[in-house]
């Protein structure tokens, strides 16, 4: 590949990426606070949802914390527990069953979204896109485990790995890393990068917004303050 | 500040704790909360109303921000009512809340349409033809061009046009109509002036000063008791709601009042707290069923039936047995009870004939002036037969003696009239009555006959009596009254009841069968109602509606209860009386409001149609006719009097005798007529005459199928002609409209049936008579979408208007709130816009004019002593033909057609000529003429209007209105009382004289609801001490009923009356309609079906206020066309509920989703009235068209007392007499709808695109 557009997709792109994410999630939050939300369809059609919309959710939180894991914790880490090819492995079987949990999902929900009179009408163009980006982004996933078969020794996934972490470390020549990777890793970089640039102008915003805090909540009767 | 910042609040203080930890108080942000309080926040509010067919007439807030409406809510600062009595508020209920949903939604009208393949035709002959007259009179007269976009009225196809181009179409079809065809050829459809006032009289001002004929409503939506004008020579007059607070004891008889009375329901509630007791009649049980302490559930339309034998316990009980003074006092000096009426002999039987008069005796009694419109009593005193005062002879004799005082008209000596001849009488002689109950009905499963004889003899009390034309005999209404309840006096004779128990009509026993209520509950009901009015003098009262007014004998059920009512001397006694509230048909400034709207500031007099005859007649629905005379005459009359003769024909001699108005009037043009009257030299009426004489000319009723007589234009505003009033809805879209309709009936031709003998007949019906259809609405209602034009009105919130209702005593504005939205206008500025565009292009076709006018005999004018005794028809040689007399006045009218416009926007100068009036008084209106010209300012420029007051706005409009009515000026109204003093002889000025310097102007009910002031134009005055009561001022300030014996009326004497047995009050069962065995087995022969009787309620979820497209209420009920039908029915067609179903018969099919409900009785189904056919109907397999309205299973059928004319207070006035809409005698056949065909694939839409010519692009 291209030895600039490598630098520019795995090495410039990744900041622009999440810079417009964090600074429009920020600015939509405080323009626009009533679109803040996860735009549910339930009301317009229960059909389908029950099993595709969870099994969707149950499939793609734990492909994203899998990757988050994955990703982010160095080498020397998970050493103490395991070595890169069984970690390897590992990773290929979970995100195997969850992927295929969520390709299941995934499906039901975009034949509702496509092919459903009402949800169709009611869609806004983001609505769509993104489902259908994140479905190719999941194909995609799946397709990498093939590629990974080639190499059970964990070497590409060490590659990707010190990627990440250096692109969050802000260590230069991020980018070299995944110089010589097969092109299908590439493309799920490319495009996992992609919709981070595109979460603040979609309803992928409500991810932040989860009411965890109200589990942990202190008091059962709440009074706000004069304002 | 920032909302994201704001939640980086993880290192200030945790939320203060309180109760140990369950509570806290937090310190987060509430900027959030502004837009919760900004969602209510608003710039103004403005008062307005709902201008819809609802006697709600409720004040509201109208809250305008950013120039939208938002929202709506109730206004409560009403004057308050006196200590004694509740508040009028809350008033309002969630249907008129909803309205504002309208003004900025999907079904609202934004641009002006036309029908685009008209617009092709007309801008390809506008091309051709330079002059817009000719170009339209080349579209027309092309029958394959017309045809071309007529055939797809109501499927679709309309584009946006200019207000520019619009005009000058419907102002070229208008101007090209009267000069070939007759302005009588140019009509006009608008209900309910009350509702709003201005608006209506925007087009009968621009149709009355053209020419045009304004139709009627009242009758047509049936809501109109005929029984009223019978009795009381009354159209209706009312209690205000608040007055029910003052009753004893109230029955609620088929009026839905929670539901339908909404915003008054709470008087009738707190009334209850007083102890009052309250009954309902209804065979559903409804909501008023489930308010009331007892409910009656009589089988649909057989409440004659309960009334009957609730009168025949009053009569037995109270009168008979004199138990009650007060009933006594009451019924002689109110009631006819004591006059005498004349028995005939007919083929060996004696039988109540007409009332006795002083023409009947040698020197009239010396009376002189109209002494065979003197009916008389016999003096107990004297024990002679005297005049008493107060008869419609004195009504126009100008002797000062028409009023209720017990004197003698000749002489003025007391007099105390006899009401019963039981004690003096020279003989007993047998009676035959009539008798209706045997009648089998088709369904006699849903309807049960009795077998009891036809003619019912029974025995009363007489005298004989010399007249000029020897011995008769002669009895009191009263003793045959009590005869024809079948009272048994002690008399002998057979056909009388001893006891209760009896089945003898009209016993409780004997109406078991028929309505199949308990007899111990209708006796009950009938002691405790006329026991309390006896104890409270009279404060029993009755509230009725819509439910018992629909079926064909409704004036049998109307005058059984009225009956009650008056031998128990309730009318017009606060707290008592009849309560008729259907329509919100008082139009408290009426008088103020006529010179306005009928033009009779510039011409009089206007055209005027009863429009139930018009819509039988040129909606071709006599040609589908089943109904024969025979069916309905009375066993008594003479039937080869009535041989040869149907419906139709009755209504054409009707109009030839100058009973029934007529439209188009004659045979050829009005100002064709006038213009050869002149060339033959002769005066126009002359003319006529004799041309009638002759056969040179006709009337257009004889011959309703040649196109010369066709209704060519069609103004329909300010309502949903053919989406919910419309009976016969399917015969209108065939033959007036001519397009894809659902009519499975054949006519007469095509079955050989009997062919009427007054109307020529046509083999090939004509289809698609209107040339041009024009709605004014502010929304896409079912009308607009089978109009040729659709014109878009400024809403309720856009316009200023008056409105006013029978239910308060309160005159409300409609106000602009916010500008009329997109391109919509006022009624009155579209109107005004067409009379400008109309005067520019007449100049060529039409200039000055003389107009021939047909009038028929008016009610409350000295012409209603026209006919007194005896019907001649001066066609068949019985009588001369005398204008006015024997058939309709003639009059001609000058019309000056390029003035329109000018006249228009100017109050004309016949009101300062003629004076100003209504009910049969007339005064002076000069100050009023200055005032307004004051008011409103003068015209300035040449022409007709030059000095005359502007009424360019329609707020001049309402000040007009405003100024010239006695409710609203108190010197109008002190004038209008002098006016009435002048003819009853008494002083009545008293009643207005502490109001005389208010003046309502229309910026001061904006303020605040004004009351209006008591005028003589009513019957029941408005002050600090009574509500509002009808017959009120008869009763205390002794001014006659406007009727024949000046007193309300049991017994009705004319020909027809006693021909089809409704001298007195009977029972009649509904009518057999025939309309289930042509299609019950052609159509579905293998499906489970059920056949119900068909009735039409009002909405819960729609009109009453609001239309039932409004999404919010759609919403609340199941989003489309719905019909009721009991459990037991559904079961036997295997209907669950929400199931699709069918309905049909020969007029037509109806697709709905049924409602199977406990609350229906078995044999009777419900369809709301005016579910929009445009929201959720699909196709019905029947007909293959889309699955109809309400009135598509209905016909218009008329009935031939109701054209009675020339004759008292049976004279037709505009909404006041005449034939009625009814329409509830109906049976459809249901079954269950398998496949649901919403028709909206693309094959069907070319499908129903019947003619192939042109494209809807």
């Amino acid at each position: 590949m291209n030895s600039y557009l490598n630098d520019f997709f795995f090495g410039i792109y990744p900041y622009i990426a999440i810079i417009v994410m964090v600074v429009g999630s920020i600015l939509r939050y405080d323009s626009d606070p009533y679109s803040w939300k996860a735009d549910s369809s339930q009301l317009l059609r229960k059909k389908g949802l029950r099993i595709g919309s969870n099994l969707f959710h149950v499939g793609i939180i734990l492909l994203f914390f899998g990757h988050l894991v994955g990703l982010l914790t160095p080498e020397s880490v998970y050493h103490y527990v395991m070595d890169a090819a069984t970690k390897q492995k590992m990773a290929m079987i979970a995100g195997g069953i969850f992927g295929s949990l969520c390709f299941v999902g995934m499906t039901i929900l975009v034949w509702r979204r496509l092919f459903d009179d009402r949800i169709r009408a009611t869609s806004k163009f983001s609505d769509t896109a993104i489902l259908l980006i994140l479905y190719v982004q999941l194909i995609l996933g799946l397709m990498t485990i093939p590629a990974s078969m080639q190499h059970m020794d964990g070497s590409s996934m060490i590659a990707l790995a010190n990627w990440a972490q250096h692109i969050v470390t802000f260590q230069g020549g991020a980018a070299d890393f995944v110089m010589h990777e097969p092109i299908i890793f590439k493309l799920h970089i490319a495009l996992g990068l992609t919709i981070f640039l595109l979460f603040p102008f979609t309803r992928l915003v409500h991810m932040i917004s989860a009411p965890i805090k109200y589990i942990f909540r202190p008091g059962y009767q709440i009074v706000r303050r004069r304002g | 500040m920032s909302a994201f910042l704001d939640r980086i609040s993880y290192f200030t203080s945790s939320p203060e704790k309180y109760s140990g930890g369950h509570g806290i108080t937090t310190d987060e942000n509430r900027a959030w909360e502004r837009a919760y309080r900004g969602r209510w926040a608003h710039d103004k509010i403005v008062r307005s109303t709902h201008g819809v067919n609802c006697t709600g007439s409720c004040s509201w807030k109208i809250y305008v921000k950013n120039g939208l409406v938002t929202w709506e809510t109730q206004q409560t600062d009403y004057p308050r009512t006196r200590p004694d009595l509740p508040n009028h508020e809350p008033r309002g209920c969630a249907r008129g809340a909803s309205y504002s949903w309208y003004l900025y939604s999907a079904a609202r009208l934004k641009y002006p349409m036309v029908r685009s393949r008209l617009m092709k035709l007309w801008q390809a002959a506008k091309a051709e033809f330079s002059d817009p007259v000719d170009a339209w009179g080349s579209i027309v007269s092309d029958p394959a061009k017309a045809k071309e976009y007529k055939a797809v009225r109501g499927l679709g196809g309309f584009i946006r046009a200019s207000w520019d181009d619009v005009n000058e179409i419907v102002a070229a079809s208008n101007v090209y109509t009267a000069k070939k065809f007759g302005p009588d050829r140019i009509v006009g459809f608008s209900p309910i002036p009350a509702m709003s006032m201005v608006s209506y009289a925007a087009g009968s001002r621009y149709l009355s000063l053209i020419g045009g004929v304004c139709m009627s409503f009242y009758d047509w939506y049936c809501d109109l008791p005929p029984s009223s004008p019978q009795t009381w020579g009354e159209q209706t007059d009312v209690p205000e709601s608040a007055d029910w607070y003052n009753s004893g004891y109230i029955i609620a008889w088929g009026s839905n009042v929670p539901q339908t009375r909404t915003p008054d329901a709470h008087f009738f509630t707190e009334v209850r707290y007083k102890g009052t007791k309250t009954v309902s009649v209804t065979p559903d049980y409804s909501e008023v069923a489930k308010l009331t302490d007892i409910w009656l559930n009589p089988r649909q339309g057989t409440d004659s039936a309960m009334a009957m034998a609730m009168g025949h316990v009053i009569l037995s009980e109270y009168h008979v047995a004199g138990k009650s003074e007060y009933f006594d006092d009451y019924c002689r000096m109110y009631t006819d009870m004591p006059f005498l009426v004349q028995l005939d002999e007919k083929d060996g039987q004696l039988v109540a004939g007409r009332t006795l008069r002083s023409s009947d005796f040698e020197g009239a009694l010396d009376e002189t002036d109209n002494t065979e419109w003197k009916p008389v009593v016999l003096d107990q005193h004297s024990n002679e037969i005297k005049v008493p005062n107060g008869t419609i002879g004195s009504r126009w004799d100008k002797s000062k003696k028409w009023n209720l005082e017990l004197k003698t008209a000749t002489d003025g000596s007391d007099l105390w009239p006899r009401t019963s001849l039981i004690d003096s009488h020279d003989e007993v002689v047998t009676v035959a009555f009539p008798y209706f109950g045997n009648l089998e009905s088709e369904q006699p499963e849903i309807f049960k006959a009795t077998d009891h004889a036809s003619v019912l003899e029974r025995n009363v009390p007489v005298r004989k009596v010399s007249t000029k034309d020897g011995d008769v005999y002669v009895a009191t209404v009263y003793d045959l009254m009590v005869a024809n309840y079948g009272i048994d006096r002690g008399l002998g004779g057979g056909n009388v009841a001893a006891n209760f128990d009896d089945d003898v009509p009209y016993t409780p026993a004997w109406q078991e069968k028929i309505t199949g209520v308990d007899r111990a509950k209708v006796i009950q009901v009938a002691r405790e109602f006329a026991d309390n009015a006896d104890k409270t003098r009279g404060r029993s009262m009755v509230i009725l509606g819509a439910a018992v007014n629909h079926w064909y004998h409704m004036d049998m059920i109307y005058r059984g209860i009225i009956n009650m009512l008056v031998m128990c001397g309730c009318i017009g006694k606060s707290g008592g009386g009849w309560a008729h509230y259907v329509g919100q048909e008082k139009l408290r400034p009426q008088t103020g409001w006529q010179p306005l709207a009928f033009g009779l500031d510039w011409n009089r007099p206007p055209r005027h149609m009863n429009s139930t005859s018009f819509f039988y007649n040129h909606s071709n629905q006599w040609r589908y006719e089943k109904l024969e005379l025979d069916e309905i005459l009375s066993p008594l009359a003479d039937k080869k009097k009535w041989e040869n003769y149907s419906l139709i024909d009755c209504n054409v001699r009707s109009e030839r005798m100058g009973w029934l108005p007529s439209a188009p009037q004659l045979n050829r043009n009005p100002l064709d007529v006038a213009r050869e009257a002149a060339d033959a030299g002769k005066p126009a009426k002359d003319y006529v005459v004799d041309s009638l004489k002759d056969g040179s000319l006709s009337f257009a009723c004889e011959d309703p199928d040649n196109p010369d007589n066709f209704p060519r234009n069609m103004f329909i505003w300010r309502s949903n002609l053919l989406g919910s009033s419309g009976k016969g809805h399917e015969y209108m879209l065939k033959h007036l409209l001519g397009t894809q309709n659902g009519l499975l009936g054949k006519d007469l031709g095509e079955f050989g049936g009997e062919k009427p003998s007054e109307v020529k007949w046509h083999d090939e019906a004509p289809e698609g008579k209107l040339d041009l259809v024009v709605t004014l609405d502010f929304r896409m209602s079912t009308t607009c979408v089978y109009s040729d034009i659709v014109l878009p009105s400024a809403t309720w919130y856009e316009k200023n208007d008056l409105n006013t209702s029978d239910m308060h005593p309160f005159i409300h504005p409609l106000s602009r709130a916010v500008d009329p939205a997109w391109e919509s206008r006022s009624d009155w500025d579209i109107y005004k816009g067409l009379a400008k565009k109309f005067s520019e292009i007449c100049p060529g076709h039409l200039g000055v004019e003389k107009d021939v006018v047909t009038l028929p005999i008016l009610h409350d004018t000295p012409g209603e002593m026209a006919q007194a005794t005896g019907v001649a028809d001066w066609k068949k040689g019985d009588c001369e033909p005398i204008p006015g007399k024997t058939m309709p006045a003639l009059v001609e009218v000058e019309r000056n057609y390029p003035e329109t416009y000018n006249r228009f926007t100017s109050l004309g100068p016949a009101l300062g000529k003629l004076g100003n009036g209504g009910k049969g008084i007339n005064w002076n209106t000069d100050n009023e003429l200055d005032l307004l010209g004051k008011l409103n300012g003068v015209h300035r420029g040449e022409g007709d209007h030059k000095g005359l007051p502007k009424i360019e706005t329609d707020i001049d409009a309402a000040e007009v209105i405003l100024s010239l009515a006695p409710e609203t000026s108190g010197q109008v109204a002190v004038k209008a009382w002098a006016a009435l003093s002048a003819m009853t002889g008494r002083e009545h000025t008293h009643l207005a004289l502490p109001k005389e310097d208010e003046k309502i102007r229309y910026r001061d009910i904006q303020a605040q609801p004004r009351k209006i002031i008591s005028s003589p134009t009513w019957s029941g005055l408005e002050d600090e001490h009574v509500s509002y009561n009808a017959g009120y001022t008869n009763v205390h300030e002794l001014i006659p009923w406007r009727t024949l014996t000046g007193r309300q009326q049991f017994y009705q004497d004319h020909d027809w009356m006693r021909d089809f047995g409704e001298g007195f009050c009977v029972y009649k069962p509904p009518v057999n309609l025939k309309t289930i065995t042509p299609v019950i087995d052609t159509h579905g022969k293998e499906d489970k079906k059920v056949v119900l009787n068909f009735i039409t309620p009002h909405q819960k979820w729609g009109i009453h206020s609001t239309y039932s497209d409004n999404l919010l209420m759609l919403t609340l009920n199941r989003g489309g066309p719905v019909v009721w039908m009991s459990e037991i029915d559904a079961a036997k067609v295997d209907v669950k509920d929400n199931d699709w179903i069918e309905l049909f018969n020969s007029n037509g099919a109806i697709v709905a989703r049924a409602v199977v409900s406990q609350r229906v009785p078995e044999g009777m189904t419900m369809m709301y009235h005016a579910q929009e056919k445009l929201v959720n109907t699909p196709k019905s397999k029947v007909t293959g068209a889309r699955g109809g309205i309400h009135n598509s299973v209905t016909r218009a059928v008329l009935k031939p007392t109701h054209m009675i004319g020339g004759y008292a207070q049976l004279s037709y006035g505009f909404n006041y007499y005449g034939t009625v809409g009814s329409n509830r005698d109906e049976f459809v056949v249901i079954r269950k709808l398998g496949n649901v065909d919403w028709g909206d694939s693309p094959e069907l839409l070319d499908h129903d695109v019947a003619v192939s010519a042109g494209d809807n692009k």
